[in-house]
């Protein structure tokens, strides 16, 4: 390529393509409310759909009556499992492999369970209709304990599989048992804690938490009986899975159903699952003949679609003396409610767990994972991270600190012993993942230095004397962690769900005046892909990004794909665009060296144009290609500038970073001051550092939100607690901190353009460096682990068993 | 239901229409009105998602009955702008600083924010963190939001210096 002059410059930066922090096209619409999210639409003689729900955790259903809630006006149909019985449809497969009640059959298993769908001309009818629907429980006992799920005297939930002694992942033990998935090598691992100078052991529970975007779910249901085409819109992570899944269970053939996901008003793992409104709404456009509306309320939201964790983990960590760590145990207690809907790759029922030996080099690993049912509600969706990662980060992340302490070592200096050296990648781990690229001593070297960790260290000293002195109340505490993601799922050898491989697509036309129209089969739910992905095609093909319309989220016209979730779409979409933009550009070649009169080996690539070499005067922009591809009969070449690819990724790929968070404890309020918090990510080729920087900062105040607040608990008969937002806690722009970031940049080996995503680190990375941080400040007086969410009241405990309140 | 009548301005505009009492505002502005802008989050006036201008404060209209805002004036998201399609400063700077992703909290938290600035013109970055507070976002983590509006009340200043 010739010496950049500034006219290059000046070319390069009107693409405005890899590494520009272009402002997004997205906002003019945002800014003005002019979004279309799904509660946005109205179509004509539109009705409304809304859920009678269990009170009870778990009752059987002795009757319903509708005949009160049928004679209200503008009521239009009441529907219960006995409706949707001749359909085959009153249960619906999940994608774990279960099945799950779409109206309560006979017993209801979770507090707030739908029951009936009410139908009517508006949602204030709906709910008043709602109210009139008689339905006489008796009540059972409730299993809320998942530690107590597997005893002999434990209730039977399921009856509906209560003979199925073979589960969608092998054998069940007991009847509240779903499976039993192991990965490694267990007996070498307990070897290694036999001959183990130093052992420590501690059980480290993940509470239940949600989601909570905040648009809730729903959908628009229009069955055309004319065409006999079904329409759904609907807040849809993956809209191609959506159709398929539809398909299967209403027979009705998969190209008379379309599929469309408008604005998604966020996601982060609650949109991922198919739920029980989608269907009742579907069948109840194809009973009337009229769209129905289902949209679920906040209460709705946090209670019966999609929580995320409930991992009881116990770890076991085996290391010399010096902290060489020799070996990692671990069994897991997945609560996974009353159906299995966990969102995860078919042949994962613990999702990618198996990354929790995570930056570390330990020579050998186990984990066991047994998954329950209780009488709570379903879902177990990846809550902003990758499916399971968040678990497995926050295990290690946290027995690397319990160990520090038995050692009586310094955290950051444990983790420098054994974290993965540059030289080892790409690094197959005891449990199989073969890591891509990373260079982590570096990540952590920076990260230590930007906060000035000794001075810290000695300031906590300092702290901890005056305390004892009696002169302050208040501890101060340091939070490290260095996490390890894995994202990007999958190739298709080891990811499917429900059978689809987990590719994604993309689908280019160039048009003859040199704009683009480009399809991908993700869906954008705040992340930008509107803005990215057209940044990464100007890149490839030298049209400007704003030349470049992207389109996402309609199955009519996307092509296929897995849609957007654990982080996938930069390193599966991302890469199948610069592929599909690398077709376009062979064929621009060809036509270039057809208009130029050369050979195509004469041509090479400069910004956004063909250049003869060594005679740059000699050249053919893609918009002059893009014209030519549609007016001259080119010998050899069809017309036209398009191109589709589907992308199959060789591997995961595998960001890192290194966080730490400094907080200071008042003990006798338990109230928990942020006081810094600093997060290096390392995500490989930055795309757009503006949006990078956008989703660092969102995810680690959702971290935030679940280290320090966020629970959805049972009381003993099943009644849910933390079920509105008066209870549930979201962080308010006062309890948020400043959120200073930084980046290294390793690129992946195999990605076309090194990228490796991002949405979801800062939450993985984020709630261990919070929750260090709380135990940390009370590690010298004897405290190695307290259970999360470290709220004000949890905190205010740990320090008075201390004896440290006044 | 009965429905009774209801006078209102909206965004400049005269609106009379019938509407049953019971009626939340948030629902008559979206559904009668078709102003789809402001949106629900929660129903308990917890999260902003709604927010709207009523006689010149920022409301959670999922709190308000339509019937409460009989002869108020109010301003929505879509009345922001100005008539000839000029952004606000308000939400130039939400889109040149990134203080949106997903968007759904947009339109209630450029509304809260546009009313702040003429309560404080001239808040710190506590005062505008105190003042956003009943406007929860969960994406943004509200840096980009707050680094915003402190780039609007600056060039709201400058545009005002001016004239
Ligand atoms: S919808 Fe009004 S405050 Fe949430
Ligand atoms: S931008 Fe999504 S909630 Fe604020």
């Amino acid at each position: 390529m010739n010496a950049h002059t500034s006219a290059d410059t000046e070319r390069v930066e009107k693409l405005q393509g890899l590494g520009s922090s272009r402002r997004r096209v997205e906002d003019a619409r945002f800014t003005q409310g002019k979004g279309n999210y799904v509660d946005d639409i109205k179509l004509p003689g539109m009705l409304f759909g809304d859920f009678v729900r269990s009170p009870y955790g778990h009752a059987r259903i002795k009757s319903i009556d509708k005949k009160a809630a049928l004679a209200v006006p503008g009521v239009v149909a009441v529907l219960t499992a006995e409706d949707l019985k001749p359909l085959n449809l009153h249960y619906m497969p999940t994608l774990a492999g279960d099945v799950q009640a779409v109206l309560a059959d006979e017993k209801v298993l979770f507090q707030n369970q739908e029951v009936a769908f009410v139908v009517a001309e508006n949602r204030y009818v709906a709910a008043d209709a709602v109210d009139l629907v008689e339905v006489e429980y008796d009540e059972l006992p409730a299993l809320v304990d998942a530690f107590r799920a597997m005893d002999g005297n434990a209730p039977l939930l399921r009856d509906d599989i209560k003979d199925k002694k073979e589960g969608a992942h092998g054998p069940r033990r007991h009847h509240n048992h779903i499976f039993h998935w192991e990965e490694g090598d267990e007996a070498s691992v307990n070897r290694a804690l036999a001959d183990a100078e130093v052992t420590v052991e501690e059980l480290i529970s993940y509470q239940r938490v949600h989601p909570c975007p905040l648009e809730t779910c729903g959908c628009v249901a229009s069955m055309d009986k004319v065409n006999g085409k079904l329409t759904l819109w609907g807040t849809f992570q993956a809209p191609h899975a959506v159709r398929t899944v539809a398909s299967l269970i209403t027979n009705i053939p998969e190209h008379n159903i379309r599929i469309v996901s408008p604005d998604i008003g966020g996601g982060f793992g609650n949109k991922v699952g198919v739920y029980p409104g989608y269907i009742c709404a579907a069948v109840a456009s194809i009973v009337t003949g009229v769209p129905i509306k289902w949209v679920e309320d906040r209460i709705e939201n946090l209670t019966a679609t999609a929580f995320a964790r409930d991992y009881h983990m116990t770890g076991r960590l085996a290391a010399k003396r010096d902290g060489t760590i020799t070996g990692l145990h671990c069994h897991v207690l997945a609560d996974h409610g009353a159906f299995d809907a966990c969102a995860d790759p078919t042949k994962f029922p613990a999702g990618f767990f198996n990354i929790c030996t995570g930056s570390y080099d330990i020579p050998v690993a186990y984990v066991g994972v047994d998954g329950v049912y209780t009488n709570k509600a379903p879902g177990g969706v990846a809550y902003r991270c990758s499916f399971r990662v968040t678990e497995a980060a926050y295990l290690i992340e946290r027995m690397i600190d319990v160990l520090a302490r038995k050692l009586d070592m310094d955290p950051a200096e444990l983790r420098l012993k054994n974290l993965i050296r540059k030289e080892q990648f790409p690094y197959t781990s005891a449990l199989g993942w073969e890591y891509d690229s990373g260079d982590y001593h570096t990540a952590m070297n920076k990260a230590l230095e930007a906060v000035d960790y000794k001075t810290l260290r000695n300031e906590q000293a300092r702290n901890r004397a005056a305390f004892d002195r009696g002169e302050t109340r208040s501890l101060m505490g340091i939070g490290i962690a260095h996490f390890t993601e894995i994202v990007g799922a999958g190739p298709i050898k080891n990811c499917d769900i429900l059978g689809l491989g987990m590719f994604d697509s993309c689908e280019i036309r160039i048009h003859p005046t040199g704009s683009a129209t480009a399809r991908l089969g993700t869906i954008s739910q705040g992340q930008g892909h509107a803005t990215t992905f057209a940044q990464i095609l100007a890149t490839e093909i030298g049209i400007p990004a704003d030349d470049i319309t992207l389109e996402e989220g309609d199955t009519d016209t996307a092509p296929y794909g897995l849609g957007t979730y654990g982080s996938r779409s930069t390193p599966v979409a991302g890469a199948a665009t610069a592929m599909a933009g690398r077709k376009i550009r062979a064929k621009a070649q060809m036509i270039a060296a057809y208009l130029l009169e050369v050979h195509e080996g004469d041509l090479e690539w400069d910004v956004d144009r063909f250049q003869v070499k060594g005679n740059p005067e000699a050249h053919k922009t893609m918009k002059e290609i893009a014209f030519s591809a549609y007016n001259q009969a080119i010998p050899g070449l069809e017309p036209g500038l398009e191109a589709v690819s589907y992308y199959d990724p060789p591997n995961m790929t595998y960001p890192f970073g290194a966080y730490v968070c400094v907080v200071d404890i008042d003990v006798d309020t338990g109230v928990t001051d942020i006081r810094s918090f600093y997060a290096l990510d390392d995500c490989g080729t930055r795309i757009n550092p503006m949006i990078i920087e956008g989703q660092v900062h969102g995810g680690l105040t959702e971290a935030l939100a679940i280290a320090m607040g966020q629970e959805i608990s049972y009381d003993e008969i099943g009644n849910v607690q933390g079920g509105n937002l008066m209870d549930f806690f979201l962080p308010t722009a006062v309890e948020t901190p400043f959120w200073q970031t930084d980046h290294t940049t390793t690129p992946s080996p195999h990605h076309p353009i090194g990228a490796k995503g991002v949405g979801e680190s800062p939450n993985v990375g984020g709630v261990p460096a919070f929750s260090n941080a709380v135990n940390d400040a009370f590690a010298h007086k004897g405290l190695t682990h307290t259970q999360m969410p470290h709220d004000h009241w949890r905190v205010w405990k740990t320090a008075q068993r201390l004896g440290l309140t006044g | 239901m009965s429905k009774t009548q209801v006078n209102m301005t909206v965004n400049g505009n005269a609106v009379s229409a019938l509407a049953e009492p019971r009626t939340l505002l948030i629902h008559f502005l979206r559904e009668e009105m078709n102003l789809t802008g402001a949106h629900i989050g929660c129903e308990t006036s917890h999260c902003g998602a709604c927010t709207v201008d009523l006689n010149g404060k920022s409301v959670k209209s999922c709190t308000v009955f339509v019937g409460q805002a009989q002869g108020a004036e109010i301003t929505t998201i879509e009345g922001i702008a100005q008539e000839d399609g000029t952004l606000h400063p308000v939400q130039e700077a939400f889109r040149e600083h990134h203080g949106l992703q997903c968007g759904f909290c947009t339109p209630g938290m450029i509304t809260r924010a546009w009313r702040l600035l003429q309560e404080n013109p001239k808040p710190t970055e506590e005062e505008i963190r105190y003042g956003i507070s009943g406007n929860l976002c969960r994406c943004t983590g509200y840096q980009n939001i707050v680094t915003a509006i402190q780039a609007a009340a600056a060039d709201l200043s400058i545009k005002e210096a001016a004239e």
